[in-house]
């Protein structure tokens, strides 16, 4: 199916694995399934009940990929919808998900992404999820994700989450569940500008034994914009995680890292970090001793922070 | 040619001027390698990064190959030829060794030549490509670094700030031959400020900067018996512990 220059153009910034109508995947645009197809080892279905699919990753699957992208580009759309994901035992996969709104009219564009992740035994996902807006318009771009993932004994997942540009409002919900001996990685990379707001909630909860988790947070907040970060790690069981959230903040940009740590376990070791501080001036004059204009520099350090 | 006129920097403490580096003028030629020492505190790295226009001079002109530098800032600096290795580099969290030498070059380089780099500077360079400018790395390691991405492109003038501040022997022998060879085959002009005696016997000419004057300069010829038998100036030049050497 042949897609619009705008779409093109979206995917092109939000997937960078490079969306193509072939293997599994299934673009959504403008609130509507626009095409989707399967791979041998991965199914995607409709959802009969509400807007969404459910995604049956087999435990065959070696190295593959599915890419859901969504794309809003009519103003004034608020699209919701419910996205699950069935990923059988010892499966090895990568999901490529990732929303871009273009707004050129006056009204909001607004996409709610609920996603669930069921990840079996010893499966490994890595779900790469990326969020844009752009558009000459007023009307504002916002993009409020929850994503829930229960992850079985042994279950390896790769949560790496960037908002890059141009989303005036999100308000992110992440809640994680772990068996014995899962693990997590998440990254979360976040960029506000202007007069944007974020707020970011993450619960990871260790329940089994020999869990663990490691939560990396990196924002940069400029213009007026205004970020709040809330992880949370709780030790249910002897686990071990790391939270540890690094902030730059810029002009007139204001940044709360709320990190939180909460054991109930006495072999719950979970530590946290966070930091906040505005652009190092040696970095600066560093990269300016090469050759570039302090604004060229300041763009080098700021996508190197959040790459 | 790079020639220094009547250079001069003051600071500011408690609302009266105090001038740290004294109408400083020296040049140096095409090729040419000055090495620069002195006792600590007595304003070398201030006139080093007063010619990278780190600082502003209050007073003085900064001639390279007779275009005037002195209004120009930092960026302005590197494009007209300037390359400079800091004392003490920042770290750049996130960014891998490699993308750093890609940004010092202006360019993506290959990998091999982004290892030769480093090796050039004593460091195993595949295993330092793909880590990160980060505090996992030793002041010795950062300093080396420093170095290669002076060392990643052609300038007209390298200026080198106490380059072996914290590298071990091993390093140090490969970084005078780095240093040797840019002087003897890229036949760029160096400026390096150094207490140690290898490097000062490498010179072409010695400066010897003492309470931010220029209290002495010749060729190696004239200056080394001067810097190591005259018992007062090896006194205050040779000193490598940060004091004046008096007491050792």
């Amino acid at each position: 199916m042949e897609l619009d220059s705008i779409t093109s153009g979206v995917l092109d910034v939000i997937d960078d694995k490079g969306f193509q109508q072939q293997g599994a995947y299934n673009l959504r645009s403008n609130g509507n399934a626009l095409c989707h197809g399967d791979s041998k080892h991965i199914k995607i279905k409709r959802k009969e009940d509400k807007p969404g699919i459910d995604v049956f990753i087999s435990g065959d699957a070696r190295d593959e990929q599915v890419h859901i992208p969504v794309v809003i580009t009519v103003p004034g759309l608020n699209d919701v919808v419910y996205n699950d994901f069935y990923v059988e035992d010892g499966a090895n996969v990568t999901i490529v998900a990732g929303c871009g709104i273009h707004n050129d009219g006056c009204n909001q564009s607004r996409h709610d992404g609920i996603h669930a992740f069921h990840v079996g035994k010893n499966a490994t996902v890595r779900y790469e999820e990326k969020h844009y807006g752009e558009g000459s318009g007023t009307g504002e771009k916002i993009l409020n994700p929850v994503t829930q993932i229960f992850l079985e004994e042994g279950a390896l997942f790769y949560l790496d989450t960037a908002q890059i540009g141009g989303v005036d409002s999100t308000h992110r919900e992440t809640q994680v569940e772990l068996k014995a001996g899962a693990k997590l990685q998440c990254t979360e990379r976040l960029l506000t500008h202007d007069a944007q707001t974020a707020i970011s909630n993450i619960l990871v909860e260790m329940n089994g034994d020999g869990s663990s988790a490691q939560i990396v947070s990196r924002s940069v907040a400029k213009g007026s914009s205004v970020q709040t970060f809330h992880p949370r790690a709780v030790g249910n069981a002897a686990c071990h995680a790391h939270i540890q959230c690094d902030s730059i903040i810029m002009d007139q940009a204001q940044v709360s890292s709320i990190p939180e740590i909460n054991a109930k376990h006495l072999d719950a070791a979970i530590i946290h970090e966070a930091a906040i501080g505005r652009i190092n001036n040696e970095q600066l004059l560093k990269l300016r001793t090469f050759g570039m204009t302090e604004e060229e520099a300041e763009a080098v350090i700021i996508e190197n922070f959040l790459d | 040619m790079l020639s220094v006129t009547h250079l001069t920097y003051e600071v500011s403490e408690d609302r009266v001027n105090r001038e740290i580096v004294k109408d400083v003028s020296f040049t140096v030629g095409d090729g040419e390698m000055l090495v620069i020492t002195g006792p600590n505190g007595g304003g070398k790295s201030t006139i080093a990064k007063l010619l990278m226009g780190l600082e502003e001079a209050a007073s003085g002109t900064i001639l390279l190959d007779g275009r005037d530098l002195t209004p120009l800032n930092v960026n302005e600096r590197a494009q007209a030829g300037i390359g400079f290795a800091f004392q003490q580099p920042p770290i750049f969290k996130g960014m891998t060794i490699e993308r750093l030498l890609w940004l010092a070059a202006g360019e993506k380089l290959p990998e091999s030549v982004c290892c030769k780099l480093l090796s050039g500077v004593g460091l195993c360079a595949r295993e330092y490509l793909k880590r990160e400018v980060d505090g996992t790395l030793s002041g010795g390691e950062r300093k080396r670094i420093e170095i290669a991405t002076v060392l990643a492109k052609p300038h007209k003038i390298c200026i080198f700030d106490e380059p072996e501040a914290g590298i071990d022997l091993w390093s140090f022998a490969t970084l005078v031959e780095q240093f040797e060879k840019i002087h003897t085959e890229k036949k760029e002009s160096l400026i390096l400020i150094s207490h140690q005696e290898r490097i000062i016997r490498m010179a072409d000419r010695i400066m010897v900067v003492k309470d931010g004057k220029v209290e002495s300069i010749g060729t190696k010829e004239e200056m080394l018996p001067k810097l190591f038998t005259d018992e007062s100036t090896q006194c205050t030049c040779m000193d490598e512990k940060g004091g004046n050497g008096c007491g050792a």
